[in-house]
């Protein structure tokens, strides 16, 4: 710096400093550095890690233990009238891959636990367009927004030794939470399929649709399978063969092609679009609009579906997200996911999570 | 010749407009990941047209940079000041073309689809790789909060030409007004 030159230099070096320091501070504000509370994709992330105890590198933080297949779905042009969607215009046939999984940050757990058993699909449209989703077993979901979401990974991490949550935590928790209880509840007394190939599999979240002439109806959806339906016998679960589910499926597949109905289910006034928590009361529409075919199956390794993200809020013309704050939270979440099981790449081992975590 | 003392009119007006784009785009990125709220997908369907706009804005002001002549830093300005300002300027420029790109790269490397807007895709520029996905989605991070830096340091250093050596630097490209600087002198 030269010499001061002026008397009147120090104001100006106190302004121009003044004016750095105030955009610095705001972007700081921005970025959360000065709110480390804030639930971020990765705070989310950074809680399921915690809840797991350690880390796979290069495995889906969630739904770690997956199955790649493929097939196709044709549209019977009845859902043409709920939204202008490529993948709903009567005759079309559009190729599908997806990903059958179970929930959980392990990929090595075994199958015989109650948890989420889901399927994520990724429909390719004309124009670079795609549709992701993804999807679980239930109508409900465990929380309604991504703060509970990430509170709950945290209350409910299991100790290392009793392989229980904390029960204090725990009921803490679920004492504010009802919606959780409901659910816990749920998960309790409603049947496991035996198979990936005889669930059904809902949208849980709702959406909007948009159809040509610009209407716009809030909707929720659900995969309904051609195979009848059986149940694992919870009682003997952890008897179950650790790969007998993907075991299964790979079986069922190579006996030719699975199906499903996708039977879109329309909000009815007074239904709430905000809450994945909830289930919708009875008296509503049913509108099959086409057939999902799924002919393929290999295992993760070999199939293209490890490298992708079904990230909810990928979306094709015609349809878009609802009010529900738990999609936002599902996309930023997928993203960090995502984002760290690349940078990591595929898969290789799996290292203790000795980050600390806000209680 | 006498060389000028402002930047041509194209290249102040292009100057300003890609100043605010580029910031609101910093602050774009660095808020949309820092929220698991509505805001996330919000600002997400904001930060890629905007990036993809600032892309093609810079060919623009590249353009207006190679066929303009810019006016010289004062003769007076020490050697260091002199190379630590040329050098800034050449990765500022790099950056407003690296960014987008590597948006637009990463996106494609991940297999997501490029989408300016509901039913606007743009094609992939690289093929689907999860190892170049990773690493480039890291150096988008890590670029764009250089840039950040990068964007407080120019300012500063203008605001040093501006208000304490008052060298006519910053008039040079913030003056929009009829009479030439040289006039008033
Ligand atoms: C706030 C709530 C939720 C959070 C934070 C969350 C988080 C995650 C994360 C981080 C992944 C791994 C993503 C990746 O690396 O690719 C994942 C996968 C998955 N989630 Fe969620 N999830 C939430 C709610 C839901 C709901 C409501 C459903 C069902 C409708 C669901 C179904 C799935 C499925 C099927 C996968 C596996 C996708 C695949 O095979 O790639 N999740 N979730
Ligand atoms: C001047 C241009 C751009 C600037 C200054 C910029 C800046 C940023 C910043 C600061 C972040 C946050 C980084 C982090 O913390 O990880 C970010 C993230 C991101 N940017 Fe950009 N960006 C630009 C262009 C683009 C373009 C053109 C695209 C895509 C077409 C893009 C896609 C993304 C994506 C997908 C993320 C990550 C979101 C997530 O983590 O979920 N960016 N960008």
């Amino acid at each position: 710096m030269p010499p001061d030159p002026h008397p009147r230099m120090l104001p100006r070096l106190a302004l121009t400093g003044a004016i750095l320091g105030a955009i610095a501070l705001l972007f700081a504000w921005v970025a959360g550095w000065l709110t480390p509370g804030r639930v971020s994709g990765g705070s989310i992330v950074d809680a399921m890690q915690y809840n797991s105890g350690k880390v796979f590198l290069g495995a889906r933080r969630a739904h770690a233990k997956g199955l790649c297949v493929s097939g196709r779905f044709a549209s019977n042009g009845a859902g043409a009238t709920l939204s202008r969607t490529l993948l709903f215009q009567a005759g079309a046939m559009t190729p599908v891959s997806g990903r059958f999984s179970l929930a959980g940050g392990n990929p090595d757990a075994p199958d015989g636990r109650n948890v989420f058993h889901a399927l994520a699909l990724r429909f390719v449209l004309p124009g670079g367009e795609e549709w992701r989703m993804a999807l679980d077993h239930t109508p409900i979901f465990i929380v309604s927004t991504p703060t509970d979401f990430q509170a709950f990974q945290i209350a409910s991490k299991p100790d290392s030794v009793t392989k229980m949550p904390d029960p204090v935590r725990m009921a803490a928790f679920l004492a504010s939470h009802p919606e959780t209880r409901r659910f816990m509840a749920y998960m309790k007394s409603a049947p496991l399929p035996s198979s990936f190939a005889n669930g059904t599999y809902y949208s849980i979240n709702a959406f909007r649709f948009t159809n040509n002439t610009g209407e716009t109806h809030a909707v929720r959806w659900q995969f309904e399978p051609e195979d009848n339906f059986s149940a694992l016998d919870k009682a003997s679960l952890d008897r179950l063969p650790t790969d007998a589910l993907f075991d299964k499926y790979l079986a069922r597949a190579s006996q030719g092609p699975v199906r499903w109905h996708l039977v879109i289910i329309p909000s009815n006034h007074g239904d709430a679009t905000n809450n994945a928590a909830v289930q919708w009361g009875p008296g509503h529409g049913r509108i099959d609009v086409g057939t999902l075919t799924l002919t393929h199956a290999v295992p993760e390794v070999s199939g293209d579906c490890r490298d992708v993200v079904f990230d909810p809020l990928i979306l094709p013309d015609g349809v878009s997200g609802s009010d529900d704050p738990l999609l936002a939270g599902r996309s930023a979440a997928y993203s960090a996911s995502f984002r760290r099981r690349a940078k990591e790449g595929p898969r290789r081992v799996s290292v203790p999570v000795n980050q600390g975590i806000a209680k | 010749m006498i060389p000028p003392d402002r930047y041509a009119l194209p290249a102040r007006v292009l100057h300003w407009a890609m100043a605010m784009m580029i910031l609101a785009m910093l602050f774009v990125g660095a808020g949309m990941v820092s929220t698991a709220s509505w805001a996330y997908p919000a600002l997400l369907t904001w930060h890629r047209p905007l990036g993809v706009t600032i892309l093609v804005v810079a060919m623009l002001r590249l353009l207006v940079r190679l066929t303009h002549r810019a006016p010289p830093l004062p003769a007076a300005l020490p050697r260091l000041q002199t190379v630590v300002a040329r050098g800034s300027h050449y990765f500022l420029y790099a950056l407003m073309f690296a960014m987008p790109l590597i948006g637009w790269a990463m996106l494609s490397a991940a297999g997501t689809p490029v989408q300016l807007w509901p039913g606007t895709i743009l094609p992939p520029i690289l093929s689907h790789s999860l190892r170049l996905f990773g690493w480039l989605s890291w150096v988008h991070g890590l670029l764009g909060y250089g840039f950040f830096l990068l964007i407080l340091g120019h300012l500063g250093a203008a605001l040093f030409h501006g208000l304490i050596r008052r060298d006519g630097v910053l008039r040079s490209m913030a003056s929009f007004g009829t009479r030439s600087d040289r006039a008033r002198k």
